[in-house]
């Protein structure tokens, strides 16, 4: 049996969470997830700031705060942490912890592949539109293939300590490593899946341990002192979803239940650069208190292509809100939304959307939402987007005024006019996995 | 007589670009499964998200957890760093779908 645990379910993520599993008990693996969609387009334009840059900042100073805790436990770190520059944030952890070897995975950066992909006919078409990717031209900002496990377990199998990825895919954190200590095949396709299932189980940290659970939520222990999960995976495939005894937080079925929905698509097909998981497979089993067995899972051929993480510059946007007080505090922010556009069409501004809400009101739920009676306060929230840096910036200026020359009791704009904010936006493709040669590589 | 569906289930929701999903899972499956199957249509997820979601709603079917998955599409105002929402992720759909009303399993 081997443990793979999750300390990270996204960057900014909580920071004591992977020092207390490597402290409160026995791991052998850490996966640690930094990278989400629009992460690579930061982490790009930072690299092209400063070519030392590129990556997730936190993770050095983290591996060099647990270090010394990492060599004497023999535990292995598997992170996305390298964005699109492994290889610096390789060197800077070696800077800060000299004594663990660390290795990376190269091949997933295709940045400045994308004129010659599309000169030899690729379209890298939006896979929500159909729009071929030519159409936003010179406006692209990142390009990663996500990449799979295997590259992962090849890093681990050259002894490093620290096995540093970029854009690989959040289940391959927690399957390279089954893949490494247990030696399944490229077509082991059920345990292939069964390791991708118990990484979408763990990949998101304590959202399996209790966070944002809403089976009898005031009733889950300690979440101040919230455990992460850990995995024991078995050789056959099955595995136990668990804890470090003594921690906060809860491991049940219907905990795992609600993470194993949690940003799926078709259950059936679950699809990653691995395997296609069956999720109608699974068979959860609470075998002792937090405690889940998880066997029986099924899965088919990988894809023939990988799905390509694209970013691009869109345009800008800003949001800005004003507070109505009681009474008719609805009524009255309704009026000002009015007057907003009205004035807005007035100016001659075009924008692709303008959005309102009434924040504790409506933001969340929408028309699901129950009227309240006459709300002692009501949010007025309004953003627009656009292509036009100009018109944005036009239309920060239109809220405060109306404290003077609106409906009456309007405030709350003591932070002046809202900011306005680049949107890069995401753009998902396909490509042949020919095309993506990975590589390792033991940075000294 | 109706009962909330948060009476029977629970619930948990994330997105996927301008898509929300939706899993909702019976807290007793062998007594309440059926009763999802039959209550919970992706007719009725429209319509009570009413003007919120401007796509289709889409189900699927995991009798092995005694849940199902609710795709609902075009629900984000462009979704991702493109939506003007407070909630862009769609964090917060589970738990308004659970205030959906439906037919008391026990009194049908």
């Amino acid at each position: 049996m081997i443990r793979i645990a999750n300390g990270q379910g996204f960057w900014g993520d909580w920071l004591e969470a992977p020092v207390r599993l490597v402290e409160q008990g026995p791991i052998d693996y850490l996966a640690l997830d930094y990278l989400a969609e629009i992460t690579m387009s930061i982490v790009q334009k930072q690299k092209q700031a400063d070519a030392n840059l590129g990556y997730a900042r936190d993770f050095p100073p983290l591996i060099g705060r647990i270090a010394r805790q990492l060599k004497d436990r023999g535990v292995k770190v598997v992170a996305n942490a390298g964005g699109v520059n492994p290889v610096a944030c390789a060197r800077e952890v070696r800077r800060l912890a000299p004594h663990l070897k660390v290795a990376v995975v190269l091949g997933d950066d295709l940045y400045d592949r994308i004129p010659d992909l599309l000169e030899r006919g690729h379209a890298l078409a939006n896979m929500e539109t159909g729009e071929p990717l030519a159409s936003i031209g010179d406006r692209i900002t990142s390009a990663n293939a996500y990449i799979g496990a295997f590259p992962l377990a090849e890093a681990l199998a050259t002894g490093a300590d620290v096995v540093i990825a970029g854009r690989c895919t959040d289940t391959a954190l927690t399957l390279g490593p089954m893949i490494h200590r247990y030696g399944w095949k490229p077509d082991d396709w059920n345990l292939l899946a069964a390791g991708t299932i118990a990484g979408h189980i763990i990949e998101c940290g304590a959202q399996c341990t209790g966070g944002n659970c809403q089976v009898d939520w005031r009733s889950i222990p300690d979440m101040a002192n919230i455990g992460y999960p850990i995995v024991e995976a078995e050789p056959d495939g099955t595995f136990v979803v668990t804890k470090h005894h003594g921690t906060g937080g809860r491991v049940h079925s219907d905990v795992v239940k609600e993470q194993l929905l949690y940003e799926l698509g078709d259950p059936e097909r679950y699809i990653t650069p691995d395997c296609v998981a069956d999720f109608t497979s699974i068979h959860l089993e609470d075998v002792d208190p937090d405690r889940v067995r998880v066997s029986r899972i099924r899965g088919g051929p990988r894809p023939p292509q990988l799905k390509i993480s694209i970013s691009y510059e869109w345009g800008f946007k800003a949001i800005g809100t004003l507070v109505y007080s009681w009474p008719e505090a609805l009524e009255k922010a309704r009026a000002a939304d009015r007057i907003v556009r009205e004035r807005l069409a007035g100016l001659g501004l075009e924008f692709a959307g303008i959005y309102t809400e009434y924040f504790g009101v409506n933001a969340c739920h929408g028309p699901a939402a129950a009227a309240p009676p006459d709300p002692p306060e009501v949010q007025l929230r309004i953003g627009v987007r656009g292509a036009s840096r100009k018109d944005v910036d036009r239309f920060t200026r239109e809220l405060i005024p109306l404290v003077l020359n609106g409906p009456p009791t309007g405030t709350g704009f003591g932070d002046g006019r809202p900011p306005v904010r680049e949107v890069i936006a995401y753009w998902p493709a396909l490509l042949e996995r020919e095309e993506v040669q990975t590589r390792v590589e033991v940075v000294e | 007589m109706k009962i909330p569906l948060s009476r029977i289930a629970h619930a948990r929701s994330g997105d996927k670009g301008d898509t929300v999903n939706i899993g909702v899972i019976a807290y007793d499956p062998a007594r309440h499964y059926q009763t999802l199957l039959r209550e919970v249509t992706p007719e009725r997820v429209k319509a009570h998200f009413g003007e919120l979601v401007r796509g289709n709603v889409v189900r699927y079917e995991l009798a092995n957890l005694g849940a199902l998955n609710f795709l609902l599409f075009e629900a984000l105002n462009g979704g991702g760093t493109l939506s003007l929402r407070t909630d862009a992720q769609g964090k917060t759909f589970g738990a308004a779908l659970l205030g959906m009303e439906i037919e008391d399993p026990e009194s049908v």
